[in-house]
């Protein structure tokens, strides 16, 4: 795959306290990158030095193949966490002055607005004051106003705060659709069903340093740990449980059923397999539910945060 | 068009097309020149009521003086006994009684003047009244001792010292309030422009970081251009503003002397206008007042302006703007203000203290040099006459000491501006510098 931005062993202090430690992470051309981490961890810090907001004290940012310059401003569309508009301004007049400050013309500005309100159905909004939206409306005019001047690089920090879940899911379904046409997504959220559902890649930041970066399913084949979810109907529950206490480490697991059965999360030992593991079960009794316990990404996000 | 333009463009329309605004551009003038038409209005209605005076004179030496006027009514009382008159007084709700009492000399008679009134006589009026009797008894007493008033008066010769520098220009007294004015009206127009546009700069980077828009606008420019397009776009909204009040009240002022009569365009001057006008005439007094304005250095005095009023707005500017990116809101100003505002304070007073009374003085000078009191200082002071040198040097420091605020303040808006929550101290902002 193609590399879309490269940041290559960027620190950045303030005064004594260090933001970011030789972090790097690579971003693949039409992928969505999530950017995740506690609060405060640095996030912010590495996306505001993406947007040349703050100039990194050492490190290099390379974007599409140029070490990062002004110009790059207009091929990029942030989406900040600390995010508002002009209040007594009117909408329309608003969104023409922020997509001619990322360099497009008024007339093609108008244009683009015209077929984004069109489509997200805010066209009356156009002469409203930004007072007088609901938070929800002003966050679509702010979403529109990011992607308007078709950016190669998209950075959605905590895109969904503000949004309903009907809203929310009309903007995912727009960020999935500019990833489509061929846009480039940087995306840092708190809310992991977001990443689970979206990203394809992720990286871990905690403490100012990048503790985990991948794409998602390989961290997930890294972080799987042998376990299965079983469903056993056996005539002796005891016998049986005490059978595989024996062998294995068990937890107890709880799913729906039809079915009055054992059910337990069971590990096994990394070197033996699933195969055996079925036929060890399928001799004890019935086998009516089977499935590995995959991490999610929440799951693989409080892991690697305890552990560091 | 650049990010420049277009930023100054809109700083520039949402400041004219703010309500408040508009309603301050066309109020204030309105605000200020009525208040002045009313006060004029008023003293006229206070001068119209006549006021009623009895004059019991027993001596008989005064009752040809006393000349009525549209203001004031004399009575002539005779033959009453003074306790009839004083109750004949209060009964008719009479201003005053003016009691001059018989006496066998000037003196006595003197003292035994008396006005008699329900309340404290109008001060004016009374020094009016007393001045009149004084001269006329001075008259009597020279009469007494036979000389004649008149050759005396013949006899007097008027002094007023020829005033000529070194070089050979005139100067007169009426040239050094020409040139008070002048200086004063410099020196004070920056100082009002400096708080009032100042302080608009404030708040709308102040309203840049609690709508939260700022960082949505510094992904697209640099702080630095922003910050420059703020203070540009501003300053436009307010030579606009001011321009407007000029006009405005200019209109005004000529109407309402029209209507009321009242020479109010002259203000201050007219005074020594009718002052001098008394000795010299009123066509000399013209004269006057046009040599003494070409005598002004004209074009030192309006590039220097220019240089001054510029460079001191944008030094004071910068330090506001620094002021609004280092707080949440405006009520946390207060203690970033105080070093701006002691400063312009202090400029101002030595302007109107020390400046009027020696305009050359050696706490005038060091005050024109220090660049956050120079713009004001310097301004009042060339009128006066500054060697081309110092005022050159005063320039250099202030474009200076400028280019060191404004990085200094763009430092901090830039950090700043990001910066939310708890209200820093001097002792963090000082850190924002290394950031």
């Amino acid at each position: 795959m193609e590399k879309l931005l490269e940041v290559n062993n960027v620190s950045k202090h303030y005064g004594d306290y260090k933001a970011l430690n030789d972090v790097s992470i690579t971003v693949e051309k039409g992928s969505i990158f999530g950017l995740l981490g506690p609060n405060g961890a640095g996030k912010t810090t590495l996306i505001r030095i993406i947007n040349q907001i703050t100039m990194p004290d050492s490190g290099k940012v390379i974007l599409d193949g140029e070490p990062l310059q002004p110009h790059h401003i207009q091929q990029i569309g942030y989406l900040p966490e600390e995010r508002g508009l002009y209040k007594t301004m009117k909408v329309g007049e608003q969104a023409l002055y922020l997509a001619q400050l990322k360099g497009l013309s008024k007339q093609e500005a108008k244009a683009r607005l015209k077929y984004w309100f069109d489509r997200l159905e805010i066209g009356d909004w156009w002469d409203k004051k930004i007072q007088e939206l609901s938070k929800g409306m002003a966050q679509k005019i702010q979403f529109v106003v990011t992607v308007l001047h078709t950016p190669k690089l998209l950075i959605f920090d905590e895109p969904f705060s503000g949004f309903d879940p009907i809203n929310a899911n009309l903007i995912k379904d727009e960020i999935l659709k500019l990833r489509d046409d061929g846009a480039t997504v940087i995306f840092s959220t708190h809310r992991m069903e977001s990443v689970e559902e979206m990203c394809d890649h992720i990286a871990l930041i905690h403490k100012s340093n990048k503790i985990l970066d991948g794409s998602l399913i390989d961290i997930k084949r890294e972080y799987r740990s042998n376990t299965f979810e079983i469903g056993l109907v056996t005539p002796d529950h005891v016998a049986t449980t005490a059978a595989l206490k024996e062998k294995f480490e068990i937890f107890p697991a709880s799913f729906k059923s039809i079915n009055n059965e054992l059910q337990y999360k069971v590990k096994l030992p990394d070197s033996s397999s699933s195969n055996d593991f079925v036929s060890f079960l399928t001799a004890q009794g019935q086998l009516t539910h089977f499935v590995e316990v995959v991490p999610s990404a929440s799951d693989i996000f409080i892991e690697t945060i305890q552990k560091n | 068009m650049n990010h420049l333009s277009l930023i100054i463009t809109r700083e520039y329309l949402t400041k004219v097309r703010n309500k408040s605004f508009i309603i301050m551009t066309f109020l204030s003038p309105l605000l200020i020149v009525g208040i002045f038409g009313l006060v004029a209005y008023l003293s006229n209605l206070n001068n119209d009521t006549v006021r009623n005076i009895s004059v019991l004179d027993e001596s008989g030496l005064f009752a040809e003086d006393f000349e009525s006027t549209s203001h004031t009514k004399y009575k002539l009382l005779f033959n009453v006994p003074l306790e009839d008159a004083k109750a004949e007084a209060e009964k008719n709700e009479i201003y005053g009684l003016l009691y001059i009492p018989k006496s066998e000399n000037l003196e006595s008679l003197s003292e035994g003047i008396t006005f008699y009134s329900q309340d404290s006589p109008s001060l004016s009026m009374m020094k009016d009244i007393n001045n009149m009797l004084e001269s006329k008894v001075n008259i009597l007493k020279l009469k007494d001792a036979g000389i004649d008033s008149q050759l005396i008066n013949d006899l007097r010769i008027k002094v007023a010292a020829n005033q000529v520098t070194f070089k050979g220009e005139e100067t007169s007294k009426m040239g050094s309030g020409l040139k008070l004015v002048f200086g004063g009206a410099a020196g004070y127009l920056l100082f009002m422009f400096i708080i009032i546009y100042g302080n608009m700069i404030m708040r709308s980077v102040i309203e840049e970081k609690t709508s939260r828009v700022i960082e949505v606008i510094i992904s697209s420019v640099k702080p630095r251009v922003l910050l420059l397009g703020k203070i540009i776009g501003t300053t436009l909204a307010g030579i606009t503003q001011f321009l407007i009040w000029v006009i405005l009240s200019f209109a005004l002022l000529t109407a309402i002397s029209a209507i009321f009569g009242v020479d109010v365009a002259g203000g201050a001057p007219s005074q020594q206008v009718i002052q001098q006008g008394v000795d010299g005439g009123a066509e000399q007094i013209v004269q006057d007042v046009i040599r003494e304005i070409n005598n002004l250095p004209i074009a030192n005095l309006v590039i220097m302006f220019v240089l001054f009023f510029v460079g001191g707005y944008l030094l004071y500017a910068s330090l506001y703007a620094a002021v609004g990116a280092a707080v949440d809101s405006e009520t946390d100003t207060q203690q970033f203000m105080m070093p701006i505002l002691m400063p312009l304070m202090l400029a101002v007073y030595v302007g109107f203290f020390t400046v009027i009374d020696n305009p050359h003085g050696t706490v005038s000078q060091v005050f024109s040099y220090i660049p956050f009191t120079s713009p004001v200082v310097m301004l009042m002071r060339i009128p006066f006459g500054v060697p081309l040198w110092q005022q050159l040097i005063s320039v250099a420091i202030l474009f200076l000491t400028f280019f060191g605020t404004v990085w200094f303040a763009a430092k901090i808006y830039r950090v700043g501006i990001l910066m939310y929550g708890k209200k820093p101290t001097y002792k963090e902002l000082l850190k924002w510098l290394r950031y």
